[in-house]
């Protein structure tokens, strides 16, 4: 049995990249399982999808804990603990990234000693990340090797039928582009056999020891909560004041922030990036135009260069 | 009849639009929306020809399905976890009126704290209303189980609503490969209801049943509706025989996957069966005769078969997606119930709670759960129940602990909002 996981944020087209490969599989005549895990059901918040595909009817359900193949269309999740990017990676697991980087400095970063392949470098480019679906689904369906180009077009077409031709001429040129560039990689995704019921690693199960209630209730009684949960990761743009051209009104930005995310001292409005999430609300309400959207990754790039020049 | 992808809520709608949903009171709630969007969206492209209100909540919701289900015509509704618990005192009243219905239910674990994810607390809160009870386990079942359930609930020696259950997220947002029936066959299944004598009508008031009751006519219509949901053990059966004669699924009130020479079952309700069935193939791979029971119906409580198919078994784990504070896994003690005193009945029956919110039940869970109760029968001892958690889900706990401390901490010693 395949398994496969693509993991992206939340509007980034990953439940439908899923459904694409899953009904390419379909379409080669596999028993198939999708299904998107939503997470926050945010834009902008981690969400992973996945798909099981089989030559026999699939008892197995839920998450994938043992992925023959991680695609992950944001390379920027890897390190978030609540993304689970690397849950159940292990030697036989490819691990497919869109980065800017090479495979050779993840596989050093990361310390694996699994497969890993980048996406065509133009994947990363800012016009083109509406497209990072498709173009992780074409290039997961060649390296599975077991996905025909006829199919992969027909599951595009199908899934995408009610978005008209012109997206899904953007999107099979997108997909067929990256299922041909991945040709050096075709059929490099092993399955692995589930678990042996004579042989296997017995779950750690313990006691769970009782804990009053001042321990164990859900409960953090302050006057806010979620401070320490940096929801600011999920900005995919970044809200950038311009205070020359801040006329000072000192309500529209932070009453418009659905976060609370915009203070105002000295009616001097303030961005708290922790918890920002890049709704951009404030960029379109703000009256003189003064809040600009940032690509949140060209910004965290100047923050480097800024930081190592100092 | 075609096979297509589709997901457990496009399989609930599904089975609404085969089976001639008339009327469909609506609210929404995560997982089950999709299910009352797909319903909107074919009505609005005249692909169904049916009403959709959406309403204020679930208890009006419930209201109106019931009210509308008493005028006669065929009605559908969806809900989830805190909605279904929202129209809780409709589910109870509206099981008196005697006039059925179906409602699909899509599990969601209850607030507090707060989960999107599955398990079976929610509908277990309805056991007692006089809504019988079909849960599923695959997408198939989901369209399947709707068909059948407006045939049972509307049957004249029933008459009473039904819930049709599937697991959020691992059925209703799933894709499986999916039969879809052919209009015309799933029609003529599902037949013309007769409503006998229901009859609300516009512009001719009448009332239904009586203000106050003293306890001897009170107990006289509970009984009877007990009595009919009872009812339901038949029906069901005749029902499943007569879809698997005309759609060639067996959907039987129990699901027995191995059974017959098995000395060690497991007993689940739910998606999460599959996974079962998964690890009695791995198990009958090393030579240990495990099996499966599933019920599929659940209100009426097929407790004579399950006497029937765990005669001279040796031991029994019953896997709970579901804890009764103070109590444990409802499945466990309704078995235990229907099994007491029987001279047949296994002599080790375990428990186990797991999958609660979400939380997966690994194959190698499934292995240790059957090694756990084969050490019970040969040592002739039941160990207590056992709540699945392993050591590294509480590390991951005490992260999350030890992050609210600081938050607390920061938040009340330093007053200010602001994370430098």
């Amino acid at each position: 049995m395949y398994r496969i996981r693509f993991h992206g944020r939340g509007g980034q087209g990953m439940k439908t990249a899923s459904r694409i490969l899953g009904t390419a599989f379909f379409l080669e005549g596999y028993e198939v399982q999708d299904a998107p895990r939503y997470g926050a059901e945010r834009r902008g918040a981690p969400i992973f999808a996945y798909v099981r595909a089989n030559d026999q009817p699939i008892n197995e359900r839920g998450v994938i804990t043992q992925p023959d193949l991680i695609i992950v269309a944001d390379d920027s999740l890897v390190p978030v603990p609540a993304a689970g990017v690397m849950t159940g990676i292990d030697q036989h697991t490819v691990l497919l990234i869109n980065t800017d980087e090479d495979a050779g400095t993840w596989k050093h970063r990361l310390n694996l000693d699994c497969e890993i392949l980048t996406l065509p470098a133009e994947a990363k480019e800012r016009d083109e990340l509406r497209f990072i679906g498709a173009t992780c689904c074409g290039a997961a369906a060649k390296l599975l090797g077991v996905i025909t180009r006829d199919k992969l077009q027909q599951a595009i077409t199908e899934e995408l039928a009610e978005l008209g031709n012109d997206v899904i001429e953007k999107n099979l040129a997108r997909a067929l582009h990256a299922y041909d560039s991945m040709q050096a990689h075709e059929g490099c995704v092993q399955t692995t056999p589930q678990a042996d019921a004579s042989d296997y690693n017995k779950p750690a199960w313990i006691d769970l020891p009782f804990e009053a209630a001042r321990i164990s209730a859900p409960d953090i009684h302050a006057a806010a909560n979620s401070v320490e949960i940096r929801t600011g990761l999920w900005r995919t743009l970044r809200p950038v004041i311009d205070y020359d051209r801040c006329n000072r009104c000192w309500w529209v930005c932070s009453t418009f922030c659905p976060d609370g995310a915009i203070k105002v001292v000295d009616q001097t409005p303030e961005i708290d990036y922790d918890h920002c999430k890049g709704c951009m609300v404030c960029v379109a309400q703000c009256p003189p135009h003064a809040i600009e959207a940032v690509s949140e990754q060209q910004a965290q790039q100047q923050e480097l260069a800024q930081e190592t020049a100092s | 009849m075609t096979r297509k992808l589709l997901t457990g809520n496009g399989a609930a709608a599904w089975g609404a639009r085969l089976a001639g949903t008339d009327y469909i009171p609506a609210f929404p709630i995560t997982p089950q929306t999709e299910i009352i969007e797909t319903l909107a969206d074919w009505i609005d492209k005249d692909e169904m020809d049916a009403r959709m209100v959406t309403m204020e909540s679930e208890h009006s919701m419930i209201t109106a399905a019931a009210a509308a289900a008493a005028s006669g015509i065929r009605v559908f509704s969806a809900t989830s976890s805190q909605g279904l618990l929202y129209g809780m005192e409709m589910l109870y009243t509206v099981s008196g009126w005697r006039a059925p219905f179906v409602l699909v239910n899509v599990s969601r674990g209850l607030s507090a704290p707060i989960t999107l994810e599955p398990d079976h607390n929610d509908v277990m809160a309805a056991r007692d209303s006089g809504f019988l009870q079909i849960h599923c386990s695959t997408c198939q079942e989901v369209i399947d189980s709707t068909l059948l359930a407006f045939r049972m609930g509307e049957d004249a020696r029933i008459r009473l609503p039904v819930i049709v259950n599937l697991d959020g997220f691992y059925l209703s947002f799933t894709r499986e490969p999916v039969e879809i029936p052919d209009a015309e066959a799933a029609r003529r299944f599902v037949g013309e209801y007769d409503p006998e004598n229901i009859r609300f009508r516009a512009s001719s008031p009448v009332s239904q049943a009586v203000a106050v009751l003293g306890g001897s006519p009170y107990s006289y219509f509970r009984y009877e509706t007990h009595m009919a949901a009872q009812n339901g053990i038949t029906v069901y059966q005749e029902l499943a025989d007569e879809f698997a004669e005309q759609f060639g699924r067996k959907h039987f009130a129990v699901d027995a996957y191995r059974c017959d020479d098995a000395d060690i079952v497991f007993v689940m309700l739910g998606s999460f069966a599959t996974k079962a069935r998964a690890a009695v193939d791995e198990l009958r791979k090393t030579g240990q005769k495990a099996g499966l029971l599933r019920p599929r119906l659940f209100r009426p409580f097929p407790a004579e078969l399950f006497r029937k198919l765990l005669a001279g078994k040796s031991g029994i784990a019953v896997i709970d997606q579901n804890i009764s504070m103070g109590m444990g896994g409802v499945l466990y003690a309704e078995l235990a119930g229907a099994l007491y005193g029987d001279p047949q009945a296994p002599p080790q029956l375990l428990s186990f709670i797991g999958g609660l919110g979400g939380r997966d039940i690994s194959l190698e869970e499934f292995f240790e759960i059957a090694a756990v109760t084969r050490t019970a029968v040969n040592e002739k001892r039941t160990p207590p129940p056992q709540l699945l958690y392993t050591e590294q889900e509480l590390r991951e706990m005490r992260k999350l602990q030890a992050v609210a401390r600081v938050e607390r901490d920061e938040l009340n010693n330093s007053g200010d909002m602001k994370h430098d």
